[in-house]
């Protein structure tokens, strides 16, 4: 009886909310609290003169949305980015299934070493590594071409022709970022019960039959997870193109998060760049929800 | 972008403060130590920070009681550093400036205004001693807010050789002569090969054209879009005309795979650059390669140019105004300013140190002076660079034949003008203040 009077006073936490509260304040001090001041701060025209006197800055509705949509250099950077997520993102994802089932397989020897070394590219700085891919592909220097002269194949200016400057950014990121969703797939292939695959063999099915039939749908819940994970990662593509190309040459490695970085740091328009991040936050989530929908039902 | 720059991030987000806390600390200790020595904090970027430091050295043991602390920058960083150090008040006490960011850091606040003090000691800092255009480009609404420290503009690069071949003994001085030359060396070049080189991506040149006939720009102080004015215009279709005639590759510099190689080969015989390119030029053409600089053509007689360049600026909310003017003064000393040029090859801003023999004697700098004497600055808007890297597209769009001249000039006009409506709206609020 007392012990409910006590309660009704003093209306009790439940001792969970403590436990999160640490994490949760970090959440809305770091995350939560700065989405909603940049939502606020896409409806206006925040700029170098509001930095000076923040007076200056105005309410201008939904004007940056329109005059975003309508500048040439947005829809160029919309492409730029769907280029680089719809070819990099499944090559990733290839690349990596590819490893796992090369470093997973029984035959293979040293595969703690062999994973440590695929797995290398991921840890290293991109910086670091982007510095040093800028020398392979120099036009006169580089390892590439100097391979490809070797196959007879003329000279690419890779970072320096429009047309070859995004399948080159796109190859580094490929090579920098298949380490890590090539243990989420080893640990996948692991969870296979091996008697899936016997049962098969015993039936006569060919290896590819049972890598068609056994590994593909019992890999259906990862596969989803790293390509959701690796499309919103492509999708906002910054360092690769920031310390290579500059978003050169001729804007043709502009994605729209460095589009955005310009907007906002270089014009420090900080109004139109809010505007650019939220219509990337829209673009992403309609990519995830598309994905959901024609991914396999099993899978989600 | 990817989960390892994240995880960096949170780390740094960890790091962070504890390392400024350490700083500031630090900060705290040193300054009690040092009592009675000040410190001057001073930014410099990319070769000159670096070429800055030794100077500092000899400046600190001619005032002992000053400590000078240079921070190198690197030029690609430079501007967003800046204003983020603006943003959160951790400006620097003096720094170096490109000439065309002064009216955005003036309408900021964050400098110090340095008439009364170059009134005082005119001795140290002759104002009449600088070149008048480069001069006027740290001037905003008729108050100086920097003091020149190099100079850049850009000039004609030319194959003598070619030329002379090709019957033109002397640098054209006139649009008309210019072009006639152009066709002329293009008559004996390889197919394929265009007699000038002007970048597309630049916006210098566009630009140059049209103040060389005349025209302002921008109107209204500076809260209008002028680029259909006549004098504009003029300026713009000449060069257009220089792509369609095919005297002038319609390439931006990232496709061209080396400047140097082009000319040296002969592909390119007229090169509009700048002084940066004097070091390169020498140290990677043949000796065979004869070549030279020349002031530009003009539409009637020689054109001008524009004023570009780095000045040293004092901050506003630096307590130390008068060791940082000892500073300023210290670096404009001309046999200085001549030594400076001597390791980077920066051209100095004041006239007397161009009669050191360093720079007198030498053969590719005599067009830089005339030059400098003919240079004019772009409008003193914040806005600047943006409208400018407009101007550039414009301009590349004509070039490449997506648009008439007529259309990319008044595409042009409406893009700045939205550009340029905060700005109307910024003067209306303050003349309605008044």
């Amino acid at each position: 009886m007392r012990d409910t009077d006590a309660r009704r006073r003093a209306p009790r936490i439940a001792p969970g909310w403590w436990f999160v509260a640490p994490a949760l304040t970090l959440i809305v001090v770091f995350f939560v609290g700065p989405v909603i001041a940049a939502l606020g701060l896409s409806f206006t025209d925040f700029d170098l003169y509001a930095l000076a006197d923040p007076r200056a800055a105005r309410w201008v509705g939904f004007r940056n949305y329109a005059r975003v949509l309508h500048e040439p250099l947005f829809w160029q950077a919309l492409r730029n980015t769907l280029y680089f997520a719809i070819v990099g993102g499944p090559l990733t994802v290839a690349a990596s299934l590819g490893a796992a089932l090369l470093v997973n397989a029984r035959t293979l020897r040293w595969k703690a070493t062999a994973r440590a070394v695929f797995f290398a590219p991921f840890v290293t700085t991109l910086v670091a590594v982007a510095i040093v891919w800028k020398y392979l592909y120099h036009p006169r220097y580089g390892l590439l071409n100097w391979l490809l002269g070797h196959l007879g194949i003329p000279q690419i200016d890779w970072l320096g022709d429009p047309h070859w400057a995004m399948p080159a950014i796109i190859l580094l990121a490929t090579w920098k970022n298949f380490g890590y969703n090539m243990l989420i797939f080893i640990a996948g292939l692991q969870n296979i019960p091996r008697e899936l695959h016997e049962a098969a063999a015993l039936d006569g099915a060919t290896p590819f039959q049972r890598f068609r039939h056994v590994t593909i749908p019992m890999l259906a819940p990862t596969m989803f997870f790293v390509v959701i994970v690796t499309m919103i990662g492509y999708l906002q593509l910054f360092t690769e193109p920031y310390v290579m190309t500059q978003g050169g040459p001729l804007r043709a490695t502009t994605s729209l998060v460095l589009y955005m970085y310009e907007e906002g740091f270089r014009w420090w328009r900080l109004g139109v760049a809010a505007g650019i991040a939220f219509l990337l936050f829209i673009l992403i989530v309609l990519f995830t929800l598309l994905q959901r929908r024609i991914s396999p039902r099993g899978a989600v | 972008m990817d989960r390892g720059a994240l995880l960096a991030r949170l780390r740094n987000a960890i790091w962070l403060p504890a390392v400024a806390a350490g700083l500031l600390l630090c900060g705290g200790c040193a300054r009690g130590e040092a009592s009675g020595t000040q410190e001057l904090r001073v930014w410099a970027f990319g070769a000159e920070g670096e070429a800055l430091a030794p100077l500092a050295q000899e400046f600190e043991r001619q005032n002992p009681g000053i400590r000078v602390r240079v921070q190198q920058i690197p030029w690609t960083a430079a501007h967003e550093k800046l204003l983020t150090a603006y943003v959160g008040g951790a400006l620097p006490d003096v720094a170096q400036l490109g000439n065309t960011w002064i009216p955005e850091f003036a309408a900021l606040g964050a400098l110090q205004a340095l008439d009364s003090l170059v009134a005082h000691d005119s001795a140290a800092i002759p104002l009449a001693d600088y070149f008048p255009g480069v001069l006027a480009t740290n001037v905003v609404d008729d108050t100086l807010f920097g003091v020149p420290w190099y100079v850049d503009t850009r000039v004609m690069f030319y194959r003598t050789d070619l030329l002379r071949a090709a019957g033109v003994t002397s640098p054209p001085t006139t649009w008309a002569a210019w072009r006639d030359a152009l066709v002329r060396v293009r008559a004996r070049q390889e197919p394929g090969s265009y007699p000038a080189l002007l970048p597309l991506n630049e916006w210098a040149q566009p630009v140059i054209f049209g103040l060389q006939a005349g025209a302002p720009l921008l109107a209204d102080h500076g809260t209008l879009a002028a680029f259909r004015d006549p004098r504009f215009r003029r300026g713009f279709e000449f060069y257009i005309q220089l792509f369609k005639d095919r005297l002038a590759p319609p390439l931006a510099a990232t496709q061209i795979a080396s400047v140097f190689q082009e000319f040296g080969a002969g592909r390119t015989a007229a090169y509009i650059t700048g002084p940066w390119n004097v070091g390169e030029f020498r140290k990677r053409l043949p000796a065979s390669v004869e070549w030279n600089t020349a002031p530009l053509p003009g539409p009637d007689s020689g054109g001008v140019s524009l004023a570009g360049g780095s000045s040293i600026v004092i901050m506003r909310k630096s307590g130390q105004r008068r060791a940082a003017w000892k500073l300023l003064a210290f670096l404009a000393d001309p046999a200085r300013q001549a030594a400076f040029f001597v390791k980077t090859g920066d051209l100095p801003a004041r006239r007397s140190a161009w009669d050191d023999p360093a720079l007198a004697g030498d053969r590719y700098l005599a067009a830089f002076r005339t030059q400098l004497g003919r240079v004019v600055p772009s409008p003193a808007v914040p806005e600047i660079e943006l409208i400018v890297s407009r101007v550039a597209q414009a301009a590349e769009r004509a070039a490449r034949g997506q648009q008439t001249i007529d259309d990319a000039l008044a595409g042009l006009d409406a893009d700045v003008d939205q550009i340029l409506e905060k700005r109307r709206w910024m003067l209306a609020q303050r003349g309605a203040a008044r």
